[in-house]
Formats: C-alpha cells, sequence, structure tokens
C-alpha cells in the first residue's frame, strides 16, 4: 500500500475518503506476545493439572478437553472478544486486526489460529517467521489466508501540554515547513533535553531579535503564537 | 483557522467520543454515524492545513476506534448456527463436492490396498507401525480379553471422551492447515490416516477379531472418517487456490478459497464432537449385541450420507 518500500505504516482508505493509519507489527514483538502467552498457558494447564489430578479419570478427561481448548481456542476467542488481543498481545501493545483494519471477526480469526499448524512447520514456527520475513506487511501463512494483520495499538495519549511563555508574533515570514518546525519545538518541549532545546533554538540565534540566552523561550513563544493563541484570552 | 481555535472549537465533541468509545460495552447512540463522519471531516481538515502530528495523531487513533465501532462485523442473527447446520453445512459440501471426492479417493484408496495387503500378509502391518503399537492394538480387540465382559466404568469412559476430542480434532485441523502448502499437507495426512486405518483394519480381520472391531468401529466411523476427509477436503480447496487462482491473485485467491473452507471445519469439528461422544459412550459399551450395533451403524452411516446429499436443498433462506 505504502509507496515508501521500506515503512511499516499501513493505511487504508475508508469510505468516507480519508485515510486510516497503523504501524504493522514486526516478528520480535510478536514473537514476545507469543512467549507471554505460551508461559500463561504453561501455567494455567499446570495449574489444571493438579487440581484435576484429584477427580481421578474423570479429572484427566476434562483436563484433556480443556487443554484441547487451551490449545486452539485460546487465540480465538481473545481475538474475537478482547478487541484482537490476547493477554500477551495487550502487554506488547499489538492487535490483530482485518486488513481494512475493521476488528477481527470469528471466520478470520479462526483461519488464522488454525493455521498455525502450518506456520509452526517444519520447527518452532520457523516456516511462519520465513514467511512474515519475505512478505511487506509481516503476514505469517494464517495471515494470508485469513486477510488479517498485527498493528500496534498504543494507549491514548495524554493531552498535550505547552510549555507555559506568552505568545509572540513572529518578526520575519516564516514558510508553512518552517512553522510546522516550530510548532513540533514548542510541542515537544517535555520530550528534548534542556541542553538538547538549548542547541537547536541556537541554530536560529542569528535571525532572532534576543540573545543566545533566550533563544528557547522566544521560539516557544513563536510556537505558541502560530498555534494560534494571541494572548488575549487568558483564560478558556 | 488556527489549530488553537480548532481544537478549542472541537474539544468538547472529540472528549464526548473518547469516552464512549472507552467503554467497549457501552451505547454510543443514533448519532454515532453522524458524528463519526464530522470526525472525519476534522482530521481530513486537520491534516491538509498541516496542524501538529500531536494533533492528528490523536484525530487518527479517534478516527480509527470509531471506525472499528461502527464496522465491526456483528451477526445480529442468533439462529446462524442452527441455520448453518441444517442448511449451510451441506450446501457447502456439495459445492465443493469435487474436492470432497479427491479427498475421499485420497483416504479411502490408500485404505483399500493398505486393507487387502495386510489381510493377505500379516507381517505387513510391521512395516507400519512399531512391534509395540501392533501388539498393543491386537490386546484392544482381542475378544478373548472380553469374555469377563466388564461394562468400562463411567469415569474412564469420560477420560476417553477427553482423549478423542483432543487427538482427533486436532488430527482434523493439521490436516487443514496442511493444504496451504499448495495441498501437500492434506494429501499427506488424508493418505497417511488411510494407510493406518486401513492397515489396522486388514490386520485384525486377518486375526479374525472381526466380532470385537468391527462393532466397535461402525458407529462413530460414520461421523468421525467423513469428518477427517471433510477437513482434508477443506485443505484442498486451500492449496488448490494456489495452485490454480484464476484471476485472482494468489493471496486473494486463498482469502476467498478460506473463507468457504472454514465453514467445513466448523461442520467437521461438530461431527468429530459428535464422533468422539459416540466412541466413548456407545462404541464401547458391552451392553448390546453385535446386531444392535451394526443396525446402529448402519443407521447412523446412512444418516451422514443422507444429510450430506439431501439436507438443504429446499430454501431455507
Amino acid at each position: 500500500m505504502s509507496r515508501i518500500p521500506l515503512d511499516t505504516q499501513y493505511q487504508v482508505e475508508t469510505p468516507e475518503g480519508i485515510d486510516l493509519e497503523a504501524a504493522l507489527a514486526g516478528p520480535v514483538v510478536r514473537i514476545l506476545a507469543y512467549a507471554i502467552d505460551l508461559i500463561l498457558r504453561s501455567i494455567v494447564l499446570t495449574v489444571l493439572m493438579i487440581v484435576l489430578f484429584f477427580a481421578g479419570k474423570t479429572g484427566m478427561g476434562l483436563f484433556l478437553v480443556l487443554s484441547f481448548l487451551l490449545e486452539w481456542f485460546y487465540p480465538v476467542l481473545f481475538e474475537v472478544y478482547a478487541g484482537g488481543q490476547t493477554p500477551g498481545k495487550k502487554a506488547m501493545q499489538i492487535a490483530v486486526v482485518n486488513d481494512d483494519l475493521t476488528p477481527i471477526c470469528w471466520s478470520p480469526a479462526l483461519v488464522r489460529n488454525l493455521l498455525r499448524a502450518a506456520d509452526f512447520f517444519p520447527f518452532f514456527y520457523l516456516g511462519g517467521l520465513i514467511c512474515m520475513a519475505l512478505g511487506s506487511k509481516f503476514q505469517r501463512l494464517g495471515d494470508l489466508a485469513a486477510g488479517s494483520l498485527v498493528i500496534y495499538r498504543e494507549p491514548p495519549k495524554a493531552a498535550l501540554s505547552l510549555p507555559n511563555r506568552p505568545p509572540r508574533s513572529p518578526q520575519l515570514s516564516l514558510s508553512l515547513e518552517d512553522q510546522v518546525a516550530v510548532i513540533a519545538f514548542t510541542q515537544r518541549h517535555g520530550q528534548l533535553s534542556r541542553a538538547r532545546q538549548q542547541e537547536l533554538a541556537e541554530i536560529l540565534s542569528d535571525v532572532l531579535p534576543c540573545g543566545s540566552d533566550q533563544a528557547v523561550g522566544h521560539l516557544q513563544g513563536i510556537g505558541i503564537w502560530l498555534l494560534g493563541d494571541r494572548g488575549e484570552t487568558t483564560s478558556l | 483557522m488556527r489549530q488553537h481555535h480548532f481544537e478549542r472549537r472541537y474539544q468538547k465533541s472529540w472528549q464526548g467520543l473518547e469516552v464512549g468509545l472507552h467503554d467497549p460495552k457501552a451505547r454510543l447512540g443514533a448519532r454515532f454515524p453522524e458524528q463519526y463522519r464530522q470526525l472525519c471531516h476534522q482530521s481530513a481538515l486537520a491534516k491538509h492545513r498541516r496542524y501538529s502530528p500531536q494533533l492528528i495523531d490523536r484525530l487518527n487513533a479517534l478516527v480509527l476506534q470509531s471506525h472499528h465501532r461502527l464496522y465491526a462485523h456483528k451477526s445480529r442473527d442468533k439462529s446462524q448456527w442452527l441455520r448453518f447446520v441444517i442448511w449451510g453445512f451441506p450446501r457447502t459440501l456439495r459445492k465443493n463436492a469435487h474436492f470432497v471426492t479427491c479427498a475421499v479417493v485420497l483416504f479411502l484408496l490408500p485404505a483399500l490396498i493398505m486393507g487387502l495387503l495386510c489381510y493377505f500378509n500379516e507381517a505387513l502391518i510391521y512395516s507400519l507401525m512399531p512391534p509395540e503399537a501392533v501388539r498393543q492394538l491386537e490386546a484392544l480387540y482381542d475378544p478373548a480379553a472380553r469374555v469377563t465382559g466388564r461394562e468400562r466404568e463411567s469415569d474412564s469412559d469420560f477420560l476417553m471422551f477427553g482423549f478423542y476430542i483432543k487427538n482427533n480434532i486436532g488430527v482434523s485441523f493439521r490436516t487443514f492447515a496442511g493444504g496451504i502448502f499448495y495441498g501437500l499437507g492434506s494429501v499427506f495426512f488424508l493418505v497417511y490416516n488411510g494407510l493406518f486405518i486401513g492397515g489396522a483394519a486388514g490386520h485384525l480381520t486377518q486375526l479374525g477379531y472381526t466380532g470385537t472391531f468391527y462393532p466397535f468401529v461402525i458407529g462413530h466411523g460414520a461421523f468421525e472418517l467423513t469428518a477427517i476427509t471433510f477437513s482434508g477436503a477443506a485443505g484442498l480447496k486451500l492449496g488448490f487456490a494456489l495452485i490454480a487462482p484464476g484471476a485472482l491473485r494468489r493471496v486473494d485467491a486463498l482469502r476467498h478459497a478460506g473463507r468457504e473452507a472454514v465453514h467445513i471445519v466448523y461442520g467437521a469439528v461438530l461431527m468429530l464432537v459428535i464422533a468422539a461422544f459416540l466412541e466413548a459412550f456407545w462404541s464401547s459399551g458391552t451392553h448390546w449385541s453385535n446386531a444392535a450395533k451394526y443396525g446402529a451403524g448402519a443407521a447412523l452411516w446412512t444418516f451422514v450420507l443422507v444429510y450430506w446429499f439431501f439436507a438443504g436443498r429446499t430454501d431455507g433462506s
């Protein structure tokens, strides 16, 4: 889909005419998610075995049925009823979706999980790993047949905080690119270290009407002005 | 419009949506589609006006969540599974009759050949399985061991039920999944199971254990053997889509085939659960005479065949 060959961004156009974007999850994070699921399932199986061991032959029969369900339907049920996330996937913040980015439903979930048997071939998911590495969307065989994808699902971000600076109108005309850069600089004030902010702002010290020690504050003021805050209203 | 004003103007509706989407069970109301369209519009505007990446990310995430909610493939029909059992499954099987026929041949032909060979050559079974397994198989159906005729306890019946579920449905799933290797995996499992079952039957017949073996297998065999064959057929359908995708890309052909093939697998699972019940609780019972078992077996086979050929011919939709 993407025109840039080496990109994990995946885009689909919806009927509303806008592009939905999602970041594809690669093999490493998926292997980790699988490992977490495997550990969880092993723990549940061990507990079941110990408990049902005391229930004699009926207990062992029940154990076999439950271990069958856990082996084949654990991922299916979680993917259908928990928004595409098994506990392992949830921990790694990834999720399974259909390739139009709609939530996965029964048939594709079943197909992709039954075909684990094929992805497992010849041993420990080597086939699936090769398949993921060859495709552009990190799909294993089960994903190809089901038309499913694994994407990152990040938790909602906290609302942005802006630096507390008086808005300042820029004294020069700024191109659109410049404006975007200055705004990004302002909004990322929490992520950049003080020294790095200083370093970046000093690049512009020749064109700013202030000393290099005030360059950061000045630039952030411009950023806030560009975002539309003119300072005329002090409270929302 | 500057981003600051834009955000202030729509902040409330975004927050409202975020709260509503946070709870997956909450009903979003009749205005939700309209809100979603407005959100799409706002998101497109924000991108076009080059607002900050943070805002665009937030709107994109909101659009994605709303899209998920709006376009979730939900089935409102509670009786869907019943419709599937009565109409859908036999129809899907008949629609894919050529794959089913292939699977039957791939299973039955090796079974017949191996059965006849093992019947006429009593040593041949050892080329198929280790001596220990042969001894176990013989002990299982040895009429002499059954003279005591004691009924197996019900708790060990349930143990066997669990075993049949885990083992047989697992085999069925693997037979299906193997189909993605251009059908080769399904062919392998069908032939392999055919050889084993045929070989075992031929060997036991040659030993004269017919009175214990056939009454045991005939009942659940109607569901078990057919279900394994059907999942093989589903696997062959996957493989064939890759070999001859027609006008589609291979990936798309595979997906189309997969959608339909998985319906056959649903049906096969149902049949295997029935088979496990029969095998654990009926086939092993010693209350019944062999004649009763043959009679019931014949009835079950007739039922399965009639179901396969005739069920769902009338319009059920």
